[in-house]
């Protein structure tokens, strides 16, 4: 417009032209500047301002979008249960992610400091977000799988529990019952029928109900075992697998090839309590000495037939939407670290050293001067993530296997399933994605305010 | 003492670093190694195994996969979306934003402000409306819907940011340039674009990635022919196990693009996430 004008002045236009010009100008910059917007905000007026009011409109009407129903969509959408776990879910997701991501971020961003390769750590958490939803959905249905031998996490989980709790040997085995056997308690533990006393016949106690198979692989045959003599303080005995390959065997009685059970924890009980305790030997033998003259009862304690520990069933209904908010957290943590990182460098350092030159730990300078200088930028990490929650949908898509997919759904999986997803109700589907949209408009003032604040 | 303590402190946070990048690599690794895995080895027992047995990796699922029509179709289409739309995207925004910044012209500020609060509107809202239309233009099941789509939901944020970016020109340099004589077209081009590369590579890699990894807008507006990697794969989750030997390549195909971006230009990439985080 400036060049115009210098142009026209040039040429010694009338004083006529010379009003004219630069309204002629201005028109014609105007018409430039119209051509610069106008695909955009074609696009935008078409495709996204459009849609908002028509599925405002729409969410009045019912499924077909042939009668007027007020807003009895939106009563049904706090009636209907499946849409009302979808409400309550999404609040689980508004409440816990954003600030666990907002902490962890936190917490991050002060440690990463302290090292050198602060760098590399950094790109090593933020690269998840350049993974899709969808890449990430797959490896977290890989690493949840509930079988240990499969999923990465139940690996863990099971032989961090076998680590502390030991593993059961025979959790399938079972006691020949009879005269000379042994009774099942309610817990689960073996009693022998008759009682002992030190010195005396070597005990045969007779399991049955394991595979040979599963058989450690040093169990040795019994019947050497089961011949020794006890000392006059000791009480001797086997646990065997009292069945021979071929069926030639006796049952109760420890014939030649039959094999000891090794690692079967034995305790000898008096008066209601455990004396002595023992673990058998790979021929299934087991000693128990320095006992004291008098009856004891042998006993197998429920631990030798516990079923294996299964490990967590992260993707049951109870803890699916945890386990998602986990996946998450993976992709989420790097942004909330780095963002607050760079806040964190923009901190004033003399703050800081004026408060360690005072003696101030680390803690009490967290504490006391970090955070409350960082609140501004914890609290944009935050509005930003509290946004992103609301309309997660594709991990929850992908992770949640089909017969959980109701337990773990959300509002936008929900408007999903109720628009396309075979419940082919447009209207109640309308007044979903328009609860999303009321949800996030404290965020759009919030924008526009902030942005206006920043013109003046 | 104060010097030994805060040493043994260091030593903890860095230790504790180092385990938590080890949680942040596991899942990814895991996946990698999966897709080098037959399914018969990974029915049998997980993939770290492997890492005892390297005898089960090979690349077979690898080559498998580029004879899978309907993978490398989806591949393509998934290019064929996204490259169009980060063009358009970055063109038409750049268009605006330069008008909003600099040109007059009736209406300016309560337009931007309409841009602005239309920046958080969730794309849920305008799938059924923009499906009813796109299937009265023909648009519906085709890569021109979808990359429209896309576009469409990105302009808010990419006319904010590159307005804000272009509004911080100096005022002498543009009056120069029309002091000279020149067009605005030419000025956009010359001058304004130049000058606002660094905020333009961030936009375009934020909506490359964007776009890229898109799942939704796809389901909904792509057909069999027109859909993209991640819808594909999407329709092979349900048979989740069996089905692994193609789920875990073709995942990590997937994305192998964006994280070689983000590795390649690691600082755009941050910023435009950051700014793009508003969306």
């Amino acid at each position: 417009m400036t060049a115009t004008l210098t142009k026209d002045r040039a040429a010694g236009p009338p004083p006529v032209g010379r009003a004219t010009g630069p309204r002629r100008a201005r028109r014609r910059g105007r018409t430039v500047a119209l051509l610069f917007v106008f695909p955009a905000l074609l696009l935008l007026g078409a495709l996204v301002l459009y849609p908002v009011l028509f599925s405002v409109g729409r969410s009045f009407f019912d499924a077909s979008g042939t009668r007027f129903v007020g807003g009895d969509n939106y009563t049904e959408m706090f009636r209907d249960p499946a849409t009302l776990k979808a409400i309550r879910n999404t609040v689980v997701w508004v409440v816990v992610a954003p600030a666990l991501l907002t902490g962890l971020g936190l917490i991050l961003a002060v440690l990463v400091e302290k090292v050198r390769w602060a760098t590399a750590f950094k790109l090593l958490l933020f690269m998840p977000m350049a993974v899709s939803f969808l890449a990430a959905g797959i490896i977290f249905r890989l690493a949840y799988d509930q079988d240990p031998d499969k999923g990465v996490l139940n690996a863990a989980a099971v032989s961090v529990h076998d680590a502390f709790a030991g593993t059961s040997s025979y959790p399938t085995a079972r006691a020949r019952t009879g005269p000379q056997g042994l009774t099942q308690g309610h817990d689960g533990s073996y009693t022998v029928n008759t009682t002992v006393t030190p010195g005396g016949a070597t005990v045969a106690l007779a399991m049955v109900g394991v595979l040979p198979k599963d058989l450690p692989g040093d169990a040795s045959p019994a019947y050497p075992a089961a011949g020794r003599k006890a000392a006059a303080d000791e009480v001797r005995g086997v646990v065997y697998l009292d069945f021979t390959p071929g069926g030639t065997g006796t049952p109760g009685k420890v014939d030649q090839r039959e094999k000891g059970l090794p690692g079967m924890k034995v305790e000898a009980v008096r008066d209601g309590r455990t004396v002595a305790h023992t673990t058998t030997a790979s021929d299934g033998s087991f000693q128990l000495s320095g006992l004291h003259t008098g009856s004891y009862t042998l006993r197998l304690p429920e631990s030798n037939f516990a079923p294996p520990y299964q490990g967590i069933s992260w993707l049951g209904p109870t803890l699916v939407t945890p386990a998602i908010i986990g996946a998450y957290l993976w992709i989420w943590t790097g942004f909330a670290m780095v963002l607050i990182g760079a806040g964190l460098s923009t901190l004033p350092r003399d703050a800081l050293e004026a408060a360690r030159m005072d003696g101030a730990n680390e803690w009490q300078i967290f504490r006391r001067i970090t955070v409350p200088l960082l609140a501004p930028v914890l609290t944009v990490v935050f509005v930003t993530l509290v946004i992103n929650v609301m309309k997660v949908f594709d991990l929850v898509y992908i992770i949640a296997p089909g017969p959980v997919q109701e337990d773990a759904t959300v509002l936008a999986t929900q408007m999903w399933l109720v628009s396309f997803g075979g419940g082919n109700d447009q209207g109640l589907g309308s007044a979903l994605g328009v609860l999303l949209l009321l949800l996030v408009i404290p965020a759009m003032v919030f924008n526009v305010r902030r942005f206006r604040r920043s013109q003046r | 003492m104060n010097a030994v303590r805060r040493g043994l402190g260091n030593g903890l946070v860095q230790a504790s670093l180092v385990v938590i990048g080890l949680i942040w690599l596991t899942p990814l690794a895991g996946l990698f190694v999966s897709s080098l895995r037959s399914a018969q080895d990974t029915a049998k027992g997980g993939w770290w195994t492997a890492l005892t047995s390297p005898g089960q990796l090979s690349f077979d699922n690898y080559s498998a996969l580029l004879g899978n029509a309907g993978i490398t179709q989806a591949f393509w289409n998934t290019v064929l979306i996204s490259v169009p739309a980060t063009v358009l995207v970055v063109v038409l925004a750049a268009l605006a934003g330069y008008a909003f910044a600099w040109l007059d012209f009736p209406g300016r500020e309560p337009l931007f402000l309409l841009v602005v609060a239309l920046l958080v509107v969730p794309v849920q809202i305008g799938l059924l409306p923009v499906a009813k239309l796109f299937g009265q233009l023909g648009l519906f099941g085709t890569i021109p819907g979808v990359v429209l789509f896309h576009v469409a939901y990105g302009l808010p944020f990419a006319v904010f940011l590159l307005r804000n970016y272009f509004a911080e020109m100096p005022k002498e340099m543009l009056e120069a340039a029309r002091m000279d004589g020149g067009g605005e077209w030419r000025i956009f081009v010359q001058l304004v674009l130049p000058v606002g590369r660094p905020a333009i590579a961030s936009l375009a890699i934020f909506e490359f990635l964007w776009v890229w990894n898109d799942m939704l807008v796809a389901l909904l507006f792509a057909d069999s022919s027109s859909q993209p990697l991640t819808v594909e794969l999407q329709s092979q989750v349900r048979q989740f196990g069996s089905n692994i030997d193609v789920l875990a390549p073709g995942a990590f195909v997937s994305l192998v693009v964006p994280v070689a971006v983000f590795f390649a230009f690691q600082r755009h990439f941050v910023q435009g996430v950051m700014a793009g985080s508003v969306k």
